[in-house]
């Protein structure tokens, strides 16, 4: 408390320090921040990350590039399928291997099916921060759906491994469209019944309007990456801005942050922006499903995968954002270096600075509005 | 514009400090002289036909056979739609360099995990601590030459290997 308030009120505080975390339901994982407050109000809130560091780039040097897509999956569990795209596309490129065309369909369905179980996570979750308990049940019913299709699809409920180098590990089939388009039809009325239930919410919007507000100059700075930055008004997404796959084919809208309840770029934009790619996400499947062409659904590619040595950078619009992957290699087995540059661990970077000044309750509004996933800042 | 233009670009405004432009891959690159990388990043971000006002990823990579140890920097322009790749040579044995961080705020945390995972000195940073491991870790394991340290807190941290063939 400064001088004059403490004279206004005459009351006196000192600061306190507190650990949240790295145990705490509205840090989404192991992480942790040491707050230091004065009252409610936050002075500083210093992330503390690295206890989930499991050194996924130093095993990318020890495997070879067929075997290292599974450790891509760990990267972020809730959002496994993207870094396995990203990791394929960097090495396509380094190889010079063509993905064939129902394999790209195939690629855009898994992803997009992938995009709307994390956004549901993260606007049920965030829900859950502020104390609506109800929208993250319902949300977590239709993840639960999106989980058994991925099962007929891959095999797999959370870690894939489904996109290979090349294209996709199983073709998929007739029936599960019918299953997807079935689910998109039940999903599409759910997103209404959500923005009923929360997003038009007086008390949710209360707690958010106009709370922890990013500038167009700070998210550009900071690097803030998909839903955080063009919830400060930046119309910028990788799946249009640098395409890749067969996004061009396909008519979606991107959208920004409106400033609908509060400021530019409060966390209320942020999470409106996730509500409206859900739609989206959910536009694109229906195109994919209806334009999939016949075919193999994986190139040939060479079971020692040996490309020339070289560099690329390949990046993809993950849920959280730009996902790169930095690849170098070698020409031998293995990839010379492996560098995954995620949307959370920049996201992170941000936190310091906007938590200054801020109560307490808000930080928990500000951390879950930028979605941010433990796996993923640590890797 | 592209690659091969901000070269020439950046080579008139900068003599003999930037070379070994390659342009025929993917992502177009070029060495800078360790000296003058924040020079060339400030013009990079300001000048108005540039605009790099994004710094995509900051991250360092190992050669030991060169003795050296690259920093990468990786740009892009929202407003251009261009990108370019910078990087910097660094001795292994004392690599240090100024920090970026008073022209991309987010450079503070990449080049805290650079200097994590690679040792990498960024002289001026405002916070420069590990990020991703202890402090009291030894080495920075993203060199190619780290042996783990055997026992960390009282626990080891030795354990066989579990298949013996896909280890290198």
């Amino acid at each position: 408390m400064n001088e004059t308030a403490q004279a206004e009120t005459g009351f006196f505080a000192e600061e306190m320090t507190i650990s949240v975390g790295p145990q705490h339901p509205s840090t989404h994982g192991v992480l942790r921040f040491v707050v230091k407050t004065d009252g409610e109000v936050i002075n500083e809130a210093i992330p503390d990350v690295g206890y989930l560091h499991r050194s996924i780039e130093k095993i990318g040097e020890k495997v070879t590039w067929h075997g290292y897509v599974p450790y891509t999956d760990r990267a972020d569990y809730l959002a496994a399928m993207f870094a396995n795209q990203v990791f394929c596309m960097a090495a396509e490129k380094l190889g010079s291997v063509e993905v064939t065309r129902r394999g790209e369909f195939c690629r855009v369905i898994a992803c997009e099916l992938n995009r709307i179980a994390s956004h549901l996570i993260s606007v049920g979750t965030f829900g859950q921060d502020i104390g609506a308990m109800t929208p993250f049940v319902h949300a977590l019913r239709e993840r639960e759906t999106i989980n058994n299709l991925m099962e007929e699809i891959c095999g797999a409920r959370l870690t894939y491994n489904y996109i290979r180098i090349g294209g996709v590990g199983y073709d998929i089939l007739p029936e599960t469209c019918t299953r997807i388009t079935e689910f998109l039809d039940h999903f599409e009325p759910i997103v209404d019944e959500f923005n009923r239930l929360l997003s038009g919410n007086k008390i949710f919007i209360e707690r958010l309007a106009g709370v922890a507000v990013v500038s167009r100059e700070d998210a550009l700075s900071y690097n803030l990456v998909g839903p955080n930055l063009r919830g400060s008004g930046i119309k910028w997404d990788i799946r249009r801005d640098i395409p890749y796959s067969v996004y061009p084919e396909l008519d979606f809208e991107v959208p920004v942050g409106t400033a609908q309840v509060g400021k530019l770029g409060d966390s209320y934009d942020r999470y409106w922006v996730r509500i409206r790619e859900l739609q989206e996400s959910s536009k694109i499947l229906r195109q994919c499903l209806k334009m999939m062409p016949k075919g193999p659904a994986i190139a040939k590619v060479a079971r020692k995968f040996k490309p020339p040595a070289g560099e690329c950078y390949a990046r993809v619009e993950a849920p959280r954002g730009d996902m790169g992957f930095y690849v170098i290699a070698d020409g031998s087995e293995y990839p010379y270096r492996v560098r995954i540059r995620t949307g959370s661990f920049t996201a992170m970077a941000i936190i310091d600075k906007l938590s200054k000044g801020i109560m307490v309750a808000d930080l928990i509004a500000l951390i879950g509005s930028l979605d941010v996933d433990a796996p993923e800042i640590d890797r | 514009m592209d690659a091969k233009e901000i070269y020439a670009r950046l080579e008139k405004q900068f003599p003999g400090k930037v070379s070994d432009f390659k342009g025929d891959v993917s992502e177009p690159y070029l060495l800078v002289d360790g000296q003058a990388i924040i020079e060339v990043c400030r013009f990079l971000r300001d000048d108005s036909n540039l605009k790099f006002e994004v710094l995509s990823d900051l991250t360092g990579v190992d050669w030991p056979k060169e003795e050296k140890i690259q920093v990468v920097y990786h740009l892009y322009s929202y407003a251009q739609k261009h990108q370019i790749v910078l990087k910097v040579n660094l001795p292994r044995d004392n690599p240090k360099i100024s920090t970026a961080e008073g022209i991309w705020k987010v450079a503070n945390w990449f080049e805290r995990e650079v200097y994590d995972l690679f040792g990498v000195i960024f002289e001026g940073h405002s916070d420069l601590r590990r990020i991703m491991l202890p402090e009291d870790w030894v080495g920075h394991p993203l060199r190619k030459d780290y042996v783990e340290q055997e026992e960390y807190d009282g626990m080891s941290t030795q354990r066989a290997p579990l298949v013996e063939k896909l280890l290198r």
